[in-house]
């Protein structure tokens, strides 16, 4: 087992390497073959893992493979934590990164730096499953920040670009101020626990219940409480919630596979992932869960409404993701953390498949991303019209389709949940199904149906794209609509986790939602006299109506409530608060430090004062050097006679 | 009867006149050169003096080897003063303070 678990993380480093330090050697082809084929390994061996610990219901690994070092009792190790939840992540990462890789052969084919992206990817799947096969702090940290690394890398991936440089720049920062508080909350566990292990950690959780810490003098807070939200800001950045997901809409500025890939599917789940993980510590704060619950909402409902009003084909699909992230938190605050880890999956299918087309539309479209400038491209794309209608069906919970399954048990969760907060968390979910289905049925219908608003030349090019580019489409519509049904019963309502997520008795609003669970199909026939499939199928009506039936009125409706179209259109100002506070008040900061610190007491009073001093000493001197003979000889002769008189009056 | 003091202060009036010489000389450096000969003259009388007085004659030596040296400096001094005179066409100490800073 250890073999194959070091194979599984192993394999894509080494094709990275490989592909990037031997990239000119091996040549194009043998970069993707070389990366296909080790992510392709790893894909098949954490399959196998995944059979494997479903035949068990004990955690099937957990174990140190190397002790960096240890200090003073504190030892920082590599290690791996198996269970069904990391088995989970790792199939799905690696599953997803596959079709990425294979859809890339077809999406880059004429980049110039093909084979630095392939290094690229394999690099991120190392580091997504370092991150996600973690049994501790460290390496969970580790991986956290190579993600991050690699999510910088691969936004600036064409780094002539200045809008790509400024995207991977912001990012980077607003990562930075996520990672912060997930290092004070690692700091803390270290504190009150002494351990960095998982399991021991999990174990001495008491020590973190009655711990408490003093932040402003005075007042004493759980440590706890504050572990698990500084966490949660840990969360916030990587996996992008308000106030820190305004990195996610600009990394679209990255090549189309990333925007699948990293800011889709994988990376930005890990805030997610990492909360589900630490649910035997978050399950201990209600404070923690109810700031989940409530951010999480918040992003699901404002970014939704975001992407109504966007007409960058990748950013309709990054607000989407946004707002889906959302959901997922709000799963996680509810304690429902199954269902987020399930939205978490079909997500990953069914948003990289959107991706995935999305990008397919750009190839044929030829790199143009405004929406307003495509339609009616149905009936020149149709593999990629057919996969996308299904990864769209999937996103706003078509009843059957995966998201249908995941999206309606995160919205009856909320509704059971007693977490404060929950009753403004369920009006947010509940409109933000009516929002989901209004954007992206939008983008459907502005991208696939209506006339054709594009000049006769792109239409000459216009063409369905290469098989290497669909096949990974209709892999990944294939999941996007029965990997719900198959797996809602056992990963909802079975206990299919085990011990992995640990859910108090009394916020256990999975098993309550499980007495009247029947199977899938009865959660169908369940779902159509509920709200949510109503609200979505309202939504779809509504787009058709503005972008299909009368197009002219979007504008007409812009114009008259044009305050709001405003403070959407401008994404509710957080780029220009940022701007003006964090960014400008940095550099106030900055310039007043440069101006007083620097020029004024270091250089003005120090490093020019000196010489300044020298030469206003040497100023004085050198008015008694007259040049005069006479002034010489007398200043001779008084010293002479004062030397004198001296040598006189004391000897 | 010419005592000791008399020639002690006659050496002090000589030494006194070629300090003020130097310093209240604004025109010629050979004056200034004069002043200084004037000077170690004076110092001379003391040592002549003095010998005389303690019947020692190691001073009188010692006038001569200063003689011999003012003599030897007076030479170099003109010497200079000549080229000084050829460079600038002035020997005005006025004039002379390219040593100023």
């Amino acid at each position: 087992m250890k073999a194959t678990l070091l194979t599984i993380v192993l394999a894509p480093l080494i094709a990275a390497a490989i592909a990037g330090l031997f990239g000119k050697r091996i040549g194009r082809a043998g970069a993707h073959w070389i990366t296909i084929l080790a992510v392709g390994l790893s894909f098949g061996l954490s399959a196998w893992v995944l059979w494997q610990s479903m035949t068990t219901t004990a955690v099937v690994f957990d174990d140190t493979i190397y002790t960096w070092m240890v200090s003073d009792g504190l030892s920082m190790e590599i290690g791996f934590l198996v269970d069904r939840l990391t088995a989970l992540m790792m199939t799905v990462v690696t599953f997803v990164s596959w079709m990425v890789h294979i859809y890339t052969v077809g999406y880059m084919r004429e980049d110039p730096g093909y084979q630095r992206f392939f290094s690229y990817i394999a690099l991120f799947t190392f580091a997504m499953l370092m991150l996600v096969m973690a049994n501790n702090f460290l390496q969970l940290f580790f991986g956290w920040e190579a993600v991050g690394l690699v999510s910088y890398l691969l936004i600036g991936f064409w780094y002539k670009k200045p809008t790509a440089i400024h995207a991977n720049l912001k990012a980077f920062i607003v990562n930075r101020v996520g990672d912060f508080g997930f290092l004070l909350a690692i700091a803390s566990i270290v504190y009150f626990t002494g351990s960095l292990n998982y399991g021991e950690v999990f174990a001495k959780s008491g020590a973190l219940t009655a711990g408490r810490l003093e932040i402003f003098t005075g007042q004493l807070w759980p440590a706890i409480t504050v572990t698990c939200i500084l966490l949660f800001v840990g969360a916030m950045g990587k996996s992008a919630q308000i106030p820190l997901h305004v990195w996610l809409p600009d990394s679209m500025e990255g090549p189309t596979p990333i925007s699948a890939l990293i800011h889709a599917a994988t990376m930005v789940t890990a805030g997610i992932f990492m909360v589900a993980r630490m649910s035997p510590l978050y399950e201990l704060s209600e404070v923690a869960l109810s700031t989940v619950l409530l951010i999480g909402a918040t992003t699901a409902f404002l970014m939704g409404l975001v992407g109504v009003v966007q007409n960058d084909i990748k950013r309709i699909i990054a607000y989407s993701t946004l707002s889906q992230l959302g959901y997922m938190f709000v799963a996680l605050g509810a304690s429902a953390y199954g269902a987020g880890i399930f939205h978490l999956m079909t997500h990953a299918f069914f948003k990289a498949l959107l991706f995935l087309a999305a990008g397919s539309v750009i190839i044929g479209m030829h790199h143009e991303q405004d929406i307003r400038k495509m339609g009616g491209l149905r009936k020149y794309m149709p593999i990629t019209y057919l996969t996308m209608l299904v990864g769209t069906l999937a996103l706003i919970g078509f009843p059957g389709f995966a998201g249908f399954y995941s999206k309606d048990a995160i919205i009856e969760a909320v509704h059971l949940s007693t977490i404060p907060g929950h009753g403004i968390a369920y009006f947010a979910v509940l409109s933000g199904v009516f929002v989901t289905a209004l954007y992206s049925f939008r983008l459907l219908f502005v991208v696939f149906h209506g006339k054709e608003r594009f000049d006769d030349h792109t239409r000459e090019h216009l063409k369905e794209s290469p098989w290497v580019v669909t096949l990974p489409l209709i892999l990944l519509a294939i999941p996007s609509v029965i990997i719900g049904a198959l797996t809602v019963g056992p990963l909802l309502f079975g206990g299919w986790f085990g011990s992995s997520l640990q859910v108090l008795q009394n916020h256990d609003v999975l098993a309550e939602l499980g007495h009247e669970f029947h199977g899938p199909m009865a959660m169908v026939t369940h779902g159509l006299q509920q709200w949510p499939v109503w609200l979505a199928a309202a939504g779809a009506l509504t787009a058709w109506f503005l972008y299909v039936k009368r197009s002219d009125l979007p504008a007409v409706i812009a114009e008259k409530l044009s305050p709001l179209y405003r403070v959407l259109d401008r994404k509710y100002y957080f780029d220009e608060f940022n701007q003006q506070v964090f960014s400008q008040g940095a550099q106030q900061t900055g310039r007043l430090f440069w101006r007083i610190g620097d020029e004024t007491i270091i250089d003005g009073s120090m490093v020019n004062g000196t010489a300044k001093a020298v030469g206003w000493f040497s100023g004085v001197i050198r008015g008694i050097q007259t040049g005069f003979l006479y002034h010489y000889a007398f200043a001779m002769v008084i010293g002479l006679a004062a030397l004198l008189g001296w040598l006189i009056l004391a000897g | 009867m010419i005592g000791l003091s008399h020639y002690l202060i006659l050496s002090a009036i000589l030494f006194s006149l070629a300090v003020a010489g130097i310093f209240l000389n604004r025109k010629n450096v050979i004056i200034l050169l004069m002043c200084i000969e004037l000077m170690l003259l004076a110092v001379n009388f003391n040592f002549v003096a003095y010998s005389r007085f303690l019947n020692d004659i190691d001073g009188q030596v010692f006038v001569f080897f200063i003689l011999t040296v003012a003599a030897a400096e007076a030479a170099i001094g003109l010497a200079i003063l000549v080229v000084l005179f050829r460079n600038r066409r002035s020997i005005d100490v006025d004039e002379l303070d390219m040593m100023k800073g």
